[in-house]
């Protein structure tokens, strides 16, 4: 294919409607992945004009272009520094006023601008009523409505940016007013930063000078390198920061914005001919329910329990025939293969281990099909709204409950697309407690082992259990977080003030795509170092094996044995053969650790295996009890030899049930930190972090029950 | 008459002119990115269930923010209604 002859640039708002005109830009045609060095997805397409390919980069959605938000220099930065020839501002055309405010910062940088007027029919149906020509006329810039749901306008939208595209014109930055004091000084400073280097032709000396007034930390940074010129600027600097303060009781920077926003009602005054916008639209009589100070957290709850409902029952049929697939492929490659390294490798190691990734993806993408439906709905802003003063005493923000909720909330979950949901949090500490909170909700795959440790020693009270786990994960949650945002994590809250969008009717585009898109990241960045680690997780459970002599002892007993005693000698020749391995070894190594929490080996190994991933430890504790379990479902043996063990009692298995809810999260999850965070630092310490507290509370649980006499 | 309040102690329904924004720094940078500047109309939709944080309505769009927040923002509260 030829190369694009153009790249557009798409800015705008968030909830503009940008991902859904990217969408119609670009079909299919895109691709995502981050930002060097930051979480900010950056997605990239191709669009058509006339046969014609156009390059279209997706700039994260901004309400500004400071230098104050990750997502706002980069799209800064993307626009300075690789000059795109036509930026597409999506504007919301219903919510005129908010959206030029970075239209207008766009203008004021001069990169060539083209408006795509959006959601023209919500704006109409409000009874807003845009004369398209004027503010075409009064900003400067080709207007194009456009209804991108629909797709409405693309064909004029790409006409106009292709036009302005070919002109070619050198960057014209729009000069407005900012009152006589800021005026004053910014003219200076413009005189003193012509003369002057470091702006290498990109930008424009005014606009440096104006982000000097507004204390923007990057031009700030720039300047730091010219030690001559920004002698000369900060006594100008300090005289009109003194000058605004005294006169103005403000900043440079809010006096600036102001007038920023007076130049655009003024615009709208003239170009915008019905405005009704303090009536109470549609979105606000739902809201009158949904955020009812009673009704709202009954609703929130039913939805919560809702989309656990939907994304089990849904998930159930194809998990079940992923699961039977990857056991086909197992017996498959057992009846090709002689018994060996080779085929143990390949069926313990590769195949259980994509397994056990794959066979997570169906539930992976159906939560991540609700996560779409909340956020494109608008109802995950009034989650947000409805739990922010609650988990505010922890440290966290309103935003982190859909974290929190995913990672099993309500027992039952998944840590991995928990953690990947915390990017909607903006305040990156808040975010880091979010992920490193949410290991500690009670994920699917500690269920099993609950499961078999209640059926063993507090028979009959199954759900009060479970409650009780449940609740004690909360707290735990709550309060590591609590924790590290008074430690580690101590600062500032950032701020909160956020939109809260109004409720529309997702569309069927959009939530395949956004679920598509997680689903493959989920994929691809879990499905290879999974695939590594199982790998080493199955050569430390398998080696090294029994020596030969031990081998043929046991095959010799075998041999000799009956039908019905054969089998009970298999399985304990498994064990024997468990205990010698690495992991085995490692399992008595940490006897003398755990022997304080009453864990003896054969927990520890099945511990050492549910780091790969908690699903293991059922099948590995019963390995090591010599027990053959294929279903960690079926493990009624299990719990009736354990409920039979004197070494067994309540206060071990509550004490473990605990350590198995806090310690370290598993490696997929260990592995999605990792990406999400950006550094092993925190991946690790999540690791540390969370075995040091499980190791405390069973202790404490184990030694406490026993002081008291209960076992 | 019309008297100037912090926007935490509006009650629900009532309406007013943002008359000040006392804050500097990123969340005075962060209100005022959000179209809370002096002059705006805003109206008070309602609050979350203990009563913090505030939902607003302003320039044909609705905001939330903390009362801590709100404490920050001055207006001028229309008078009769309700």
């Amino acid at each position: 294919m030829e190369p694009e002859k153009y790249t557009i640039a798409l800015a705008g708002n968030p909830n503009a409607g940008k991902t859904s005109l990217f969408n119609a830009l670009t079909g299919a045609r895109q691709h995502v992945g981050n930002y060097p060095g930051v979480t900010v997805e950056r997605k990239e397409g191709v669009a058509f004009y006339q046969d014609i390919p156009i390059r279209v980069v997706d700039l994260p959605g901004t309400y500004s272009l400071t230098a104050y938000s990750m997502e706002e220099l980069v799209a800064r930065n993307f626009i300075v520094g690789q000059r795109p020839d036509v930026v597409i501002d999506v504007v919301d055309a219903s919510n005129l006023e908010r959206n030029l405010y970075l239209a207008v910062q766009l203008l004021e940088l001069g990169v060539p601008v083209v408006i795509a007027l959006n959601m023209m029919d919500v704006a109409e149906q409000r009874g807003t009523r845009i004369d398209v020509a004027k503010l075409a006329r009064l900003l400067g810039v080709p207007v194009v409505p456009t209804v991108a749901r629909t797709g409405q306008g693309i064909d004029e939208l790409l006409e106009q940016a292709q036009k302005v595209a070919e002109r070619q014109e050198p960057w014209r930055p729009l000069v407005i007013s900012y009152g006589p004091d800021v005026d004053a000084g910014l003219e200076e400073l413009t005189r003193l930063l012509e003369g002057g280097v470091p702006r290498q032709g990109l930008v424009d000396a005014r606009w440096l000078a104006l982000k000097c007034l507004e204390g923007d930390q990057e031009v700030m940074d720039l300047l730091a390198d010219y030690p001559e010129l920004r002698q000369k600027l900060e006594p100008v600097l300090k005289r009109v920061y003194a000058h605004i303060n005294s006169t103005l009781d403000d900043d440079p920077e809010g006096v600036i914005a102001d007038y920023r926003y007076g130049y655009i009602t003024g615009i709208v005054r003239r170009a915008v001919e019905t405005k009704r916008e303090m009536r109470l639209n549609f979105s606000d009589k739902i809201d009158m329910v949904l955020t009812h100070r009673l009704l709202g957290p009954v609703f929130l709850l039913l939805v919560v329990y809702a989309i656990y409902q939907f994304v089990f029952s849904a998930s159930e049929v194809p998990v079940g025939w992923l699961e039977g697939f990857f056991a086909w492929l197992s017996s498959t490659v057992e009846g090709l293969l002689p018994e060996g390294p080779v085929r143990s490798l390949l069926v313990s190691g590769v195949i259980d281990g994509v397994g056990g990734v794959l066979g997570f993806v169906p539930l992976i993408m159906f939560m991540f099909l609700a996560i779409a439906v909340l956020e494109d709905s608008g109802y995950m802003a009034r989650m947000a709204y409805l739990m922010d003063r609650v988990l505010r005493i922890f440290g966290l923000h309103g935003n982190s409950v859909i974290s929190l909720m995913v990672g099993g909330g309500i027992s039952g979950g998944c840590a991995v697309p928990a953690i990947m949901a915390a990017r909607t949090l903006k305040d990156p500490k808040a975010r880091l407690a979010t992920i490193m909170a949410v290991p500690f909700m009670n994920c699917g795959a500690k269920l099993p082992v609950y499961g078999v440790l209640i059926a063993a020693f507090f028979a009959g009270q199954h759900a009060a259990m479970l409650f009780g786990l449940t609740i004690i994960s909360w707290v735990l949650a709550l309060l590591a977080a609590r924790l590290l945002r008074s430690t580690l994590l101590a600062g500032e809250q950032s701020p909160f003030v956020m939109e809260l969008p109004p409720y529309r009717t997702p569309t069927l585009k959009g939530l395949a795509i956004h679920t598509w898109e997680r689903t493959w990241r989920y994929i691809k960045k879990a499905g290879t170092l999974i695939l590594g680690i199982s790998i080493v997780m199955w050569a430390l459970m398998s080696y090294p094996g029994l020596p030969e002599q031990e081998v043929a002892r046991w095959q010799a007993r075998l041999a000799a044995a009956g039908p019905a005693e054969a089998q009970q000698l298999q399985m304990d020749m498994a064990q024997a053969r468990l205990a010698g391995t690495a992991a085995g070894r490692l399992g008595r190594a940490l006897s003398v650790v755990t022997a304080p929490l009453g864990f003896d080996w054969r927990t520890n190994v099945a511990l050492v295996g549910g780091f790969a991933a908690k699903e293991v430890i059922v099948s590995t504790l019963a390995t090591a009890h010599s027990l053959g379990i294929d279903d960690p479902e079926d493990s009624q043996g299990l719990a009736e030899r354990l409920a039979a063990d004197p070494g067994w009692g309540p206060l071990k298995a509550f004490a473990l049930m605990i350590f198995v809810m806090v310690y370290a999260p598993c490696f997929p999850t260990v592995v999605m930190t990792r990406k999400e965070t950006g550094s092993w630092k925190w991946a690790l310490f999540s690791v540390v972090y969370n075995t040091a507290i499980a190791y405390g509370l069973s202790l404490a649980v184990y030694q406490g029950g026993r002081a008291l006499g209960l076992g | 008459m019309s008297q100037n309040l912090p926007l935490r102690r509006m009650q629900k329904g009532q309406e007013g002119v943002v008359a000040k924004v006392n804050t500097r720094g990123e969340l005075g940078r962060r209100i005022r990115d959000m179209g809370l500047v002096p002059g705006t109309t805003i109206r008070v939709i309602g609050r979350a269930p203990l009563k913090d944080p505030v939902e607003i309505k302003l320039r044909g769009y609705n905001l939330t923010l903390r009362n801590n927040e709100a404490d920050h923002i001055m207006v001028t509260v229309k008078e009769v209604e309700e």
